[in-house]
Protein backbone atom coordinates (compact mmCIF):
# COMPACT_ATOMS: atom_id res chain seq x y z
CA UNK A 1 0.00 0.00 0.00
CA UNK A 2 2.83 2.63 0.99
CA UNK A 3 4.45 1.82 -2.90
CA UNK A 4 0.92 2.60 -4.51
CA UNK A 5 0.84 5.42 -2.49
CA UNK A 6 3.83 6.84 -3.61
CA UNK A 7 3.61 6.04 -6.83
CA UNK A 8 -0.01 7.92 -6.87
CA UNK A 9 2.14 10.88 -5.61
CA UNK A 10 4.86 10.77 -8.44
CA UNK A 11 1.76 10.45 -11.06
CA UNK A 12 -0.17 13.19 -9.75
CA UNK A 13 2.54 15.12 -9.55
CA UNK A 14 3.49 14.68 -13.70
CA UNK A 15 0.01 14.20 -15.16
CA UNK A 16 -1.06 17.03 -12.99
CA UNK A 17 1.61 19.60 -13.85
CA UNK A 18 2.19 20.37 -10.20
CA UNK A 19 5.37 21.69 -10.90
CA UNK A 20 6.51 23.42 -7.38
CA UNK A 21 5.38 20.30 -5.89
CA UNK A 22 7.34 17.35 -4.53
CA UNK A 23 6.34 13.97 -3.35
CA UNK A 24 7.23 15.25 -0.04
CA UNK A 25 4.46 18.10 -0.14
CA UNK A 26 1.47 15.56 -0.29
CA UNK A 27 0.45 13.89 2.88
CA UNK A 28 -1.55 10.81 2.68
CA UNK A 29 -4.27 12.47 4.58
CA UNK A 30 -4.21 15.77 2.47
CA UNK A 31 -7.65 16.93 0.73
CA UNK A 32 -6.86 16.62 -3.13
CA UNK A 33 -9.46 19.47 -4.07
CA UNK A 34 -10.55 22.55 -1.77
CA UNK A 35 -7.97 23.55 0.88
CA UNK A 36 -5.43 20.77 0.35
CA UNK A 37 -3.78 20.08 -3.43
CA UNK A 38 -6.69 22.90 -4.91
CA UNK A 39 -6.79 20.60 -8.21
CA UNK A 40 -9.78 22.03 -10.49
CA UNK A 41 -12.41 19.85 -12.51
CA UNK A 42 -10.42 19.20 -15.25
CA UNK A 43 -7.11 17.30 -12.46
CA UNK A 44 -11.00 15.77 -11.69
CA UNK A 45 -11.23 14.41 -14.96
CA UNK A 46 -7.74 13.71 -15.87
CA UNK A 47 -7.52 11.41 -12.09
CA UNK A 48 -10.35 9.73 -13.67
CA UNK A 49 -8.25 8.59 -16.81
CA UNK A 50 -5.57 7.62 -14.97
CA UNK A 51 -7.28 5.15 -12.69
CA UNK A 52 -8.74 3.64 -16.02
CA UNK A 53 -5.35 4.01 -17.74
CA UNK A 54 -3.23 2.70 -15.07
CA UNK A 55 -5.30 0.43 -13.07
CA UNK A 56 -7.75 -0.70 -15.00
CA UNK A 57 -11.07 1.22 -13.39
CA UNK A 58 -13.59 2.75 -15.14
CA UNK A 59 -15.83 4.94 -12.93
CA UNK A 60 -18.78 5.02 -14.48
CA UNK A 61 -20.72 7.32 -11.80
CA UNK A 62 -18.96 10.62 -11.60
CA UNK A 63 -20.30 11.12 -7.71
CA UNK A 64 -18.18 8.06 -6.92
CA UNK A 65 -15.69 10.27 -7.67
CA UNK A 66 -16.07 12.65 -5.03
CA UNK A 67 -14.96 10.16 -2.15
CA UNK A 68 -12.60 8.18 -4.25
CA UNK A 69 -10.10 11.39 -4.78
CA UNK A 70 -11.23 12.92 -1.48
CA UNK A 71 -7.04 11.58 -0.57
CA UNK A 72 -3.92 9.74 -1.59
CA UNK A 73 -5.17 7.33 1.48
CA UNK A 74 -8.92 6.84 -0.29
CA UNK A 75 -7.41 6.40 -3.64
CA UNK A 76 -4.84 4.30 -2.37
CA UNK A 77 -7.99 1.59 -0.52
CA UNK A 78 -9.98 2.23 -3.90
CA UNK A 79 -7.25 1.15 -6.46
CA UNK A 80 -6.33 -1.89 -4.04
CA UNK A 81 -9.81 -2.74 -4.26
CA UNK A 82 -10.83 -2.59 -7.34
CA UNK A 83 -7.53 -2.95 -9.87
CA UNK A 84 -7.26 -4.96 -13.11
CA UNK A 85 -4.30 -4.49 -13.95
CA UNK B 1 -13.22 62.99 -36.92
CA UNK B 2 -10.41 60.61 -36.71
CA UNK B 3 -8.92 59.30 -32.96
CA UNK B 4 -5.05 58.89 -33.20
CA UNK B 5 -4.23 55.95 -31.13
CA UNK B 6 -0.55 54.89 -30.21
CA UNK B 7 1.18 52.11 -29.31
CA UNK B 8 2.64 52.15 -25.39
CA UNK B 9 4.31 48.94 -25.69
CA UNK B 10 5.70 45.58 -27.67
CA UNK B 11 7.02 42.71 -26.76
CA UNK B 12 9.02 39.77 -28.46
CA UNK B 13 9.30 36.24 -27.51
CA UNK B 14 11.21 34.05 -30.41
CA UNK B 15 14.65 32.67 -30.99
CA UNK B 16 15.66 32.36 -27.17
CA UNK B 17 15.39 35.50 -26.20
CA UNK B 18 12.21 37.79 -24.39
CA UNK B 19 12.44 41.68 -25.24
CA UNK B 20 10.49 44.19 -23.73
CA UNK B 21 10.18 47.82 -26.06
CA UNK B 22 13.06 46.47 -28.14
CA UNK B 23 15.41 45.26 -24.93
CA UNK B 24 16.02 42.14 -23.98
CA UNK B 25 14.84 40.97 -20.46
CA UNK B 26 15.87 37.26 -21.45
CA UNK B 27 17.78 34.65 -23.17
CA UNK B 28 18.56 31.07 -22.53
CA UNK B 29 20.25 29.86 -25.62
CA UNK B 30 20.59 25.76 -26.70
CA UNK B 31 17.60 25.21 -24.87
CA UNK B 32 14.17 23.15 -26.03
CA UNK B 33 11.19 25.77 -26.05
CA UNK B 34 9.91 23.53 -23.19
CA UNK B 35 12.46 24.64 -20.75
CA UNK B 36 13.21 28.12 -22.08
CA UNK B 37 9.42 28.86 -21.62
CA UNK B 38 9.42 27.87 -18.54
CA UNK B 39 12.99 29.70 -17.58
CA UNK B 40 11.57 32.74 -18.87
CA UNK B 41 8.36 32.35 -16.61
CA UNK B 42 10.61 32.01 -13.59
CA UNK B 43 12.66 34.64 -14.26
CA UNK B 44 9.89 37.11 -14.95
CA UNK B 45 8.77 35.85 -11.11
CA UNK B 46 4.67 35.56 -12.26
CA UNK B 47 3.46 33.55 -9.43
CA UNK B 48 0.70 31.80 -11.06
CA UNK B 49 0.96 27.93 -10.80
CA UNK B 50 -1.98 27.25 -13.44
CA UNK B 51 0.83 28.66 -16.17
CA UNK B 52 2.53 24.45 -15.82
CA UNK B 53 -0.93 23.66 -17.02
CA UNK B 54 -1.55 25.40 -20.06
CA UNK B 55 -0.27 23.84 -23.32
CA UNK B 56 2.50 25.21 -25.67
CA UNK B 57 0.88 28.20 -27.34
CA UNK B 58 -1.21 29.38 -24.17
CA UNK B 59 1.79 29.00 -21.96
CA UNK B 60 3.37 31.48 -24.68
CA UNK B 61 0.91 33.93 -25.22
CA UNK B 62 0.17 34.53 -21.73
CA UNK B 63 3.96 34.89 -21.19
CA UNK B 64 3.92 37.65 -23.71
CA UNK B 65 0.99 39.38 -22.64
CA UNK B 66 1.48 39.11 -18.81
CA UNK B 67 5.18 41.07 -19.53
CA UNK B 68 3.17 43.97 -21.27
CA UNK B 69 0.02 43.77 -18.86
CA UNK B 70 2.46 43.78 -15.61
CA UNK B 71 3.75 46.95 -16.67
CA UNK B 72 0.29 48.56 -17.22
CA UNK B 73 -0.33 49.96 -14.04
CA UNK B 74 -3.46 47.87 -13.58
CA UNK B 75 -6.23 48.27 -10.77
CA UNK B 76 -6.81 45.05 -9.83
CA UNK B 77 -9.78 45.96 -7.79
CA UNK B 78 -11.54 47.53 -11.57
CA UNK B 79 -12.60 46.09 -14.54
CA UNK B 80 -9.78 46.15 -17.32
CA UNK B 81 -11.62 47.23 -20.52
CA UNK B 82 -8.58 46.14 -22.42
CA UNK B 83 -9.22 43.85 -26.02
CA UNK B 84 -7.29 41.38 -27.18
CA UNK B 85 -7.11 40.69 -30.65
CA UNK B 86 -4.19 37.72 -31.48
CA UNK B 87 -3.51 36.08 -34.35
CA UNK B 88 -1.54 33.17 -35.80
CA UNK B 89 -1.26 30.49 -38.70
CA UNK B 90 -1.10 27.33 -37.04
CA UNK B 91 -3.69 27.65 -34.69
CA UNK B 92 -3.73 25.02 -32.38
CA UNK B 93 -2.31 22.58 -34.21
CA UNK B 94 0.43 21.46 -32.09
CA UNK B 95 -1.96 20.50 -29.42
CA UNK B 96 -4.33 19.05 -31.52
CA UNK B 97 -1.44 16.87 -32.95
CA UNK B 98 -0.82 15.79 -28.96
CA UNK B 99 -4.71 15.07 -28.60
CA UNK B 100 -4.54 12.59 -32.04
CA UNK B 101 -1.75 10.59 -30.79
CA UNK B 102 -3.50 10.13 -27.65
CA UNK B 103 -6.54 8.64 -29.39
CA UNK B 104 -4.86 7.49 -32.70
CA UNK B 105 -4.96 3.60 -31.08
CA UNK B 106 -8.21 1.92 -30.24
CA UNK B 107 -6.19 -0.55 -27.92
CA UNK B 108 -4.44 2.58 -26.01
CA UNK B 109 -7.17 5.57 -26.22
CA UNK B 110 -6.70 7.65 -23.24
CA UNK B 111 -7.55 11.03 -24.36
CA UNK B 112 -6.25 13.38 -22.14
CA UNK B 113 -8.81 15.90 -21.15
CA UNK B 114 -6.39 18.56 -19.62
CA UNK B 115 -4.72 18.34 -23.47
CA UNK B 116 -8.01 18.30 -25.22
CA UNK B 117 -9.14 21.42 -23.33
CA UNK B 118 -6.54 23.39 -25.18
CA UNK B 119 -7.59 22.19 -28.88
CA UNK B 120 -8.61 25.13 -29.45
CA UNK B 121 -6.25 28.85 -30.14
CA UNK B 122 -8.38 31.04 -28.40
CA UNK B 123 -7.91 29.54 -25.09
CA UNK B 124 -5.22 31.66 -24.56
CA UNK B 125 -6.89 34.40 -24.79
CA UNK B 126 -9.30 33.47 -21.51
CA UNK B 127 -6.30 32.03 -19.97
CA UNK B 128 -4.91 35.97 -19.67
CA UNK B 129 -8.31 37.09 -19.13
CA UNK B 130 -8.46 35.11 -16.41
CA UNK B 131 -5.24 36.32 -14.74
CA UNK B 132 -6.17 39.95 -15.26
CA UNK B 133 -9.90 39.79 -15.16
CA UNK B 134 -10.62 40.87 -18.33
CA UNK B 135 -14.05 41.00 -19.92
CA UNK B 136 -13.44 42.42 -22.57
CA UNK B 137 -13.71 41.87 -26.62
CA UNK B 138 -11.54 39.10 -27.54
CA UNK B 139 -11.10 37.43 -31.20
CA UNK B 140 -8.54 34.98 -32.19
CA UNK B 141 -7.42 35.06 -36.24
CA UNK B 142 -6.18 32.46 -38.40
CA UNK B 143 -3.82 34.09 -41.19
CA UNK B 144 -1.40 32.64 -44.06
CA UNK B 145 0.66 35.24 -42.34
CA UNK B 146 1.28 38.12 -39.95
CA UNK B 147 -1.27 40.70 -40.74
CA UNK B 148 -0.82 44.08 -39.99
CA UNK B 149 -3.61 45.65 -42.13
CA UNK B 150 -5.92 43.56 -40.58
CA UNK B 151 -4.66 43.96 -36.52
CA UNK B 152 -4.47 47.76 -37.43
CA UNK B 153 -8.06 47.72 -38.70
CA UNK B 154 -9.99 45.42 -36.52
CA UNK B 155 -8.15 47.80 -33.00
CA UNK B 156 -8.65 51.22 -34.43
CA UNK B 157 -12.37 49.94 -34.78
CA UNK B 158 -12.77 48.53 -31.21
CA UNK B 159 -10.99 51.97 -30.04
CA UNK B 160 -12.96 53.72 -32.42
CA UNK B 161 -16.52 52.44 -31.07
CA UNK B 162 -15.77 52.43 -27.70
CA UNK B 163 -15.29 48.73 -27.55
CA UNK B 164 -12.65 48.91 -25.47
CA UNK B 165 -10.43 51.59 -23.53
CA UNK B 166 -7.00 49.43 -25.22
CA UNK B 167 -6.26 46.58 -27.16
CA UNK B 168 -3.64 44.24 -26.46
CA UNK B 169 -2.99 42.37 -29.90
CA UNK B 170 -0.18 40.57 -32.12
CA UNK B 171 0.79 37.52 -33.75
CA UNK B 172 1.60 33.90 -31.13
CA UNK B 173 2.76 31.01 -33.99
CA UNK B 174 3.86 27.98 -32.09
CA UNK B 175 4.22 24.69 -34.31
CA UNK B 176 6.54 22.28 -32.70
CA UNK B 177 10.04 24.05 -31.62
CA UNK B 178 9.46 27.00 -34.13
CA UNK B 179 7.31 29.64 -32.11
CA UNK B 180 7.20 33.45 -32.26
CA UNK B 181 5.49 35.91 -30.24
CA UNK B 182 4.97 39.62 -30.77
CA UNK B 183 2.20 41.69 -28.89
CA UNK B 184 1.98 45.52 -28.59
CA UNK B 185 -0.78 47.94 -26.60
CA UNK B 186 -2.78 50.19 -28.39
CA UNK B 187 -4.61 52.84 -26.52
CA UNK B 188 -4.67 57.08 -26.42
CA UNK B 189 -1.40 56.42 -24.83
CA UNK B 190 2.37 55.71 -25.55
CA UNK B 191 4.92 57.65 -28.26
CA UNK B 192 4.92 55.39 -31.14
CA UNK B 193 2.11 56.58 -33.52
CA UNK B 194 -0.52 53.72 -34.27
CA UNK B 195 0.01 52.85 -37.70
CA UNK B 196 0.44 49.75 -40.29
CA UNK B 197 4.14 50.83 -41.42
CA UNK B 198 5.03 51.48 -37.36
CA UNK B 199 2.99 48.04 -36.79
CA UNK B 200 5.17 46.15 -39.24
CA UNK B 201 8.47 47.78 -38.16
CA UNK B 202 8.12 46.92 -34.51
CA UNK B 203 7.26 43.09 -35.87
CA UNK B 204 10.52 42.99 -37.47
CA UNK B 205 12.64 44.36 -34.94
Amino acid sequence: MEDLKQELKENIIEQLNLEDMSVEDIADDDMLFGDGLALDSIDALELIVMLDKNYGIKLTDPKEGRAIFESINTMAAYITEHRSK
Amino acid sequence: MTTNYNISSYCHIKNHQVSLNGSVVFSEEHSSFSEFIKAAYKAQETKYPKFFKMDYLSKLAFLAADILLKNQSLDSEKENNIALVFSNKASSLDTDILHQKAIQHKDNYYPSPAVFVYTLPNICLGEISIKYKLYSENSFFIFERFSADHLFTYSTNLLDTNKAESVLCGWVELEGENYEAFLYMVSKEGAIEHNKQNIITLYNT
